[in-house]
C-alpha cells in the first residue's frame, strides 16, 4: 500500500499480478521531480556522501521495512488515517529509533 | 482510465508532495528526528497533513468499489508481533543515518545525486534480503 510495499512486491517477486501499476506508480515518483527541479532554486537534499552510512542505512531501510510490511508512508500515512494498531505501533518504533539513532550518531559519534 | 495510468498520476502526486515539502532533504529530516537536539518540527506538518485526506479518503471507500476494479486494501489483522517491531526498528535506524526513507528515495534520485543512487541501490539489496531475514529469524526464535 505505501512506498516499500510497492517496491519491495517488485524485487521479492511477490507484486507479479500487478507489475504493470507498481512500475506505472514509481514511474510517477521519480519522474514528477524531474519535472519540478527546474522550477525550483537551491534544491539540496544534503544527503551524506559516507559510503559505508549511504549502504548500512539502505539495507536497514530496505530489510526494515519488508520484515515489518510497511513504512512512513504505509504504516505512518495510510495505516495511522485508518487508526490501524499496526501502524500507530509501527510509526511509534521506527520515529523512536530514528531518533535514537540521530543522538547517537550526531551528537555522540559525529557520524552524520 | 486504465489502472496504470491512475498509478501513474498517483505516484507522479505523491512524488510531487515529496519534493515540495522538503521529505527529500535528509538534513530536515535528521533535523526533524532530532527531538533531543535542535528539533525542527515541521516535517510534522508534512505527515499530518497527509494523514488528514488519507482518513478522509478511508471513509470515502466505505461500502463503495474502486471505479477501476479490483478492492480496496482491507484492514489487515490487528496483530502485533516481532517483525513489525523489530523490522520497524532497524527502519528507523536507518531513516536516522541517512535521512531517507523509501518513497523519497525514488523521489530524489533524479536531483540527489551519486549518494542516492548508492542509498536506494542498498535499499533494493535489502528488500531482496528480507525473505531470507524472515526466514532465519523464523527459524531461530518461533514468533508471530
Amino acid at each position: 500500500m505505501g512506498a516499500s510495499g510497492i517496491i519491495g512486491g517488485l524485487v521479492d517477486g511477490s507484486g507479479k499480478s500487478n507489475m504493470a501499476e507498481r512500475l506505472a506508480f514509481l514511474a510517477g515518483v521519480f519522474l514528477v521531480p524531474v519535472l519540478l527541479y527546474p522550477l525550483f532554486s537551491d534544491v539540496d537534499t544534503h544527503a551524506t556522501t559516507n559510503v559505508a552510512v549511504l549502504i548500512a542505512a539502505g539495507l536497514c531501510v530496505g530489510v526494515g521495512t519488508r520484515l515489518a510490511n510497511g513504512c512512513t508512508s504505509g504504516h505512518g500515512v495510510c495505516g495511522i488515517s485508518r487508526l490501524s494498531l499496526r501502524g500507530i505501533v509501527a510509526t511509534v518504533f521506527y520515529i523512536m529509533a530514528g531518533g535514537l539513532t540521530v543522538v547517537l550518531f550526531r551528537h555522540l559519534l559525529g557520524v552524520i | 482510465m486504465s489502472r496504470s495510468l491512475l498509478a501513474l498520476l498517483a505516484g507522479g502526486l505523491f512524488g510531487a508532495g515529496l519534493f515540495i515539502s522538503g521529505m527529500t532533504d535528509t538534513t530536515k529530516v535528521q533535523g526533524w528526528l532530532d527531538v533531543f537536539g535542535n528539533w525542527d518540527p515541521t516535517l510534522a506538518f508534512v505527515m499530518g497533513g497527509a494523514i488528514i485526506p488519507m482518513a478522509i479518503a478511508w471513509l470515502l471507500t466505505n461500502g463503495r468499489k474502486p471505479i477501476v476494479g479490483g478492492e480496496f486494501p482491507k484492514p489487515p489483522e490487528p496483530k502485533l508481533g516481532r517483525n513489525l517491531v523489530l523490522g520497524s526498528v532497524l527502519f528507523g535506524v536507518g531513516w536516522g543515518l541517512a535521512g531517507l526513507c523509501p518513497g523519497p528515495a525514488v523521489a530524489s534520485l533524479s536531483y540527489g545525486g551519486w549518494p542516492h543512487w548508492v542509498f536506494f541501490a542498498a535499499m533494493i539489496a535489502g528488500m531482496a534480503l528480507a525473505p531470507l531475514a524472515r526466514a532465519q529469524l523464523d527459524s531461530a526464535v518461533p514468533a508471530e
